[in-house]
C-alpha cells in the first residue's frame, strides 16, 4: 500500500481503490446479497411485499423437490423431482464435456508445447483464437447449422462413405455437450499448455533414454507435472459448461434441459425472482461443493491452481 | 557390462549447418572416454546421436558391433545423465532411481531393493525417501548416476555433469566418477570443455573444434604432443611464434622468425602447412647469459605469483610477450622487474603446429 502511495501519489492511489472498491461493492456483492436475501423470501403480490407473509424461508429452495417424474434405471423404476433430474443430468453432462475438452486439450496441449516448431506456434494459436472472435451466439448457430440433419456433416459424412444413413446429431444432450466442448475447449487448453510448456524437455528425454514407452512417460512424466494446469482447466470447463445458457439454449433438443435454463424459466416465463435466486445459489453452491471434493479426491491443492 | 563404441565417418547437419564434421572414434570397452572442446563444437551433438536422440546425417554408429541406426533411445544400451541431470522432481530419490526398473515391469520389492543399493554405491545411503528438492548438488548428481546404473547400461553418456558444482565439490565427484567407473567397469563417454577435468579423469580424450575431431590421444599425449595450434592452445598456455619453417631433419626443423631461427619438433605431415610454433611456459627457461640455442633476449616487465607457480611475464625488443613459469620451490630466483635476461627453451619441448583442422 505505502508502496504504492510512493510510486503513484496520493490521488491517483486513492482513486484506483475506490474504484476497485465501487466495483467489488456495487457490482459484485450488493447485487448477489440483494439475490441471496430474495431467495429466502416468498413470491409475493406487490402489495404483500413487506406486509406478514413475507418472512424468511427455505420455501423457494425446498421447490427443487416438487413434481416427481417416473423414470427407470436399468429397468428399475423409481421416481425422481424433475429439477432434480435436471440438475443431475447438468452436473454429468458437465463432466462428460470436461472429459472431452481435456480428451480433445491434452495432445494438442502436448503437440504445441513439445512437438511443434516453435516457428510455427503463433500461426498455430492465431488459428486457435480467430473463432473466439466470433460472437458466442453466432458460434452456436454455426453448429446448430453444421449439427443439422440435412446439414454439412452429414453431407461430408455420407460423401466420404463414414455413415450410411444421416445422423441425428441433435438429440437429446448431444448437440449440448458438442456446443458445449467447442466453446470452452479453449479454457482447456491453454492451462494444460501453460503447465506442460513449463515441463524441460530432459525430463521426457530421460524417461525415453531409460527405456520408457510412450504412454509411461505420459502418465508419470507429463500428467503429473501437468495436474495443477489440468485441474485448473477442468474447473473451469466444468463450472463454465454447468453456468452456460447460451448453449443449451441453441442447441438443446427436445428432451435436453440444463438447469440453468430452469433459472431462467423462474426468472423470464414465471416472474418469480425468488426462486430464480435460490435456484441459482443452489447451483453455485453445489458446484463449488463438488468441484472442491473432486480437487481434494485428484490430490490439488487450490494454490497450486493459481499458479 | 560394457561395449564397444565405433563412430565410422560421421556427419550431423541442423539445416545447412554442418555440427559434426565426419567423426572417427573407436571407444574401447570399459574405456573412460572424454570429447573436449569450445562450447558449441557439438559435443553434446555427438553424445545425442549415440543415444539416439537425433539420427546421424551421414555415417554409422556402432555399439558392440551392431549398427544402431533406427534403434530408439529406448532401445539402446545407453544411459546418458544430461547436462541439467533431468531427475524427476515429483518422485521421491527412489522412485528416480528404479524409474528404468519401473518400466521394465520390475516389481517393487525388488526395485526398492535396487535402489538401496545403488545408493549405497554412490555414497548416498537413507537418502531412498528424500524427495530431489531435498538434496544438494553433488548428491543429486550422484542419484542421476544412480539412475543411470540402474538399467545396467552397457555405456554411460555423460553431458557436463559437473559443470553446475562449485569447485571444490567438482574436484571431489571426478574422483568418484572415476571410482564408480572403475567398480562397475561401465564405458564411460564424457562431455566436458573444462580441459583439467578431461586429462585429469580420461583414459583417452578426444578434442573437438568447430564439429570436427582435431586429436584423439591419452591425456599426456594431448598436452605434450598437440597435433595442432588448437589443441595445444584448448589444453594449455603457450608462447606462440610465427615465422617460416625450413628444412626437416630427424623430425626437426629450423624455424625463420624475428629473433633467428629457433629449432622444434615437427610432424612429417605437417609439411608445406602454414605452420607456428608453440612453447609451454613452463617449458620456457630465462637466464642471465644467452643459451645455446632458441635463445631471445627480453626484459621482466611483470612477476605474477600463482600459488603453486610463478609467472614471470616478459617482452622482447619489438614488443612480443612471452611468458615463463617457474617452479614455487624456491628452485629458481624470481627476477625483479625491468632486469634483462634470455629467454630460451629446448627444441625438443617446442614444436611447429599447424593451425586446427577446420572446413576450408
Ligand atoms: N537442434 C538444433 N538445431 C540447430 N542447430 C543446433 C541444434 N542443436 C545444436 N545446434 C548447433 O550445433 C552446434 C553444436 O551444438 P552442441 O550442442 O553439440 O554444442 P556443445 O559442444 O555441446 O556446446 P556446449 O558446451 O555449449 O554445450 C552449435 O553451434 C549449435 O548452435
Ligand atoms: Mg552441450
Amino acid at each position: 500500500m505505502s508502496d504504492l502511495i510512493r510510486r503513484y501519489g496520493v490521488t491517483i492511489t486513492a482513486l484506483m481503490c475506490l474504484l476497485v472498491a465501487f466495483w467489488l461493492v456495487m457490482l459484485v456483492i450488493v447485487p448477489n446479497i440483494t439475490l441471496f436475501e430474495q431467495s429466502f423470501r416468498p413470491y409475493l403480490p406487490v402489495v404483500d411485499v413487506g406486509g406478514p407473509k413475507d418472512v424468511y424461508s427455505l420455501g423457494n429452495y425446498a421447490k427443487v423437490f416438487d413434481g416427481s417424474i417416473e423414470r427407470s434405471f436399468f429397468g428399475i423404476p423409481y421416481m425422481i423431482p424433475v429439477h432434480v433430474m435436471t440438475f443431475g443430468l447438468t452436473i454429468w453432462y458437465s463432466i462428460v464435456v470436461t472429459v472431452a475438452c481435456f480428451a480433445l486439450a491434452y495432445p494438442l496441449a502436448f503437440f504445441m508445447a513439445k512437438i511443434a516448431n516453435p516457428k510455427s506456434l503463433p500461426t498455430l494459436l492465431l488459428l486457435l483464437f480467430i473463432p473466439l472472435w466470433v460472437s458466442e451466439v453466432l458460434r452456436a448457430f454455426a453448429w446448430w447449422i453444421i449439427l443439422a440433419f440435412k446439414g454439412p456433416l452429414n453431407a461430408l459424412l455420407l460423401a466420404i462413405g463414414a455413415i450410411e444413413a444421416p445422423v441425428r446429431w441433435i438429440v437429446d444432450y448431444d448437440g449440448v455437450v458438442i456446443g458445449l466442448t467447442y466453446t470452452y475447449v479453449l479454457f482447456m487448453l491453454f492451462p494444460i499448455y501453460n503447465a506442460i510448456a513449463s515441463l524441460d524437455t530432459n525430463q521426457i528425454e530421460a524417461a525415453d533414454d531409460l527405456g520408457a514407452p510412450w504412454w509411461k512417460i505420459h502418465l508419470r512424466i507429463v500428467l503429473p507435472h501437468a495436474k495443477p494446469g489440468i485441474a485448473s482447466g477442468c474447473v473451469m470447463v466444468f463450472m463454465l459448461s454447468a453456468g452456460s445458457l447460451l448453449v443449451p439454449s441453441i442447441l438443446g433438443s427436445t428432451t435436453s434441459q440444463w438447469f440453468t435454463q430452469t433459472i431462467d424459466q423462474w426468472f423470464k416465463d414465471a416472474l418469480d425472482w425468488n426462486t430464480a435466486s435460490a435456484y441459482a445459489f443452489i447451483l453455485l453452491l453445489l458446484c463449488t461443493i463438488f468441484v472442491s471434493i473432486a480437487l481434494k479426491v485428484f490430490k490439488v491443492k487450490l494454490s497450486d491452481i493459481a499458479k | 557390462m560394457s561395449a564397444k563404441i565405433d563412430l565410422e565417418n560421421v556427419s550431423c547437419d541442423f539445416g545447412s549447418f554442418r555440427a559434426v564434421d565426419n567423426a572417427n572414434v573407436s571407444i574401447e570397452p570399459g574405456e573412460f572416454f572424454s570429447f573436449l572442446g569450445p562450447s558449441g563444437c557439438g559435443k553434446t551433438t555427438i553424445l545425442r546421436m549415440i543415444s539416439g536422440f537425433i539420427e546421424p546425417t551421414e555415417g554409422a554408429i556402432k555399439i558392440g558391433g551392431k549398427d544402431m541406426r533406427g534403434q530408439r533411445p529406448n532401445q539402446r544400451p545407453t544411459a546418458l545423465i544430461f547436462q541439467n541431470l533431468a531427475l524427476f522432481p515429483l518422485m521421491p530419490i527412489w522412485e528416480n532411481i528404479s524409474f528404468g526398473l519401473e518400466v521394465r515391469g520390475v516389481d517393487k520389492a525388488t526395485r526398492r531393493k535396487k535402489a538401496e543399493e545403488l545408493l549405497e554405491l554412490v555414497d548416498l545411503k537413507g537418502a531412498a525417501d528424500k524427495m530431489v528438492s531435498q538434496l544438494s548438488g553433488g548428491q543429486k548428481q550422484r542419484v542421476a548416476i544412480a539412475r543411470a546404473l540402474a538399467v545396467e547400461p552397457s555405456v554411460m553418456l555423460l553431458d557436463e555433469p559437473l559443470s553446475a558444482l562449485d569447485l571444490k565439490l567438482r574436484q571431489h565427484m571426478r574422483a568418484e566418477l572415476r571410482a564408480i567407473q572403475k567398480r562397475t567397469g561401465v564405458t564411460f563417454i564424457y562431455i566436458t570443455h573444462d580441459q583439467g577435468e578431461a586429462l585429469a579423469m580420461s583414459d583417452r580424450v578426444g578434442v573437438m573444434s568447430q564439429g570436427r575431431i582435431q586429436q584423439i590421444a591419452n591425456p599426456r599425449d594431448i598436452y605434450n604432443a598437440p597435433i595442432n595450434g588448437f589443441v595445444a592452445g584448448f589444453v594449455g598456455e603457450n608462447n606462440i611464434f610465427e615465422g617460416k619453417s625450413g628444412a626437416i631433419a630427424a623430425g626437426m626443423a629450423g624455424f625463420d622468425t624475428a629473433y633467428g631461427t629457433l629449432r622444434a619438433r615437427i610432424n612429417d605431415d605437417a609439411k608445406g602447412k602454414a605452420l607456428r610454433l608453440y612453447v609451454r611456459p613452463e617449458h620456457t627457461l630465462l637466464s642471465a647469459a644467452k643459451a645455446e640455442e632458441n635463445s631471445i633476449p627480453v626484459t621482466v616487465s611483470e612477476v605474477s605469483f600463482e600459488g603453486a607457480f610463478i609467472s614471470v611475464l616478459c617482452h622482447s625488443d619489438d614488443g612480443k610477450l612471452i611468458v615463463a613459469e617457474l617452479r614455487n620451490d624456491g628452485s629458481a630466483t624470481v627476477p625483479d622487474i625491468g632486469t634483462k635476461l634470455h629467454a630460451s627453451f629446448a627444441a625438443a619441448r617446442a614444436a611447429l603446429l599447424p593451425d586446427a583442422n577446420v572446413r576450408g
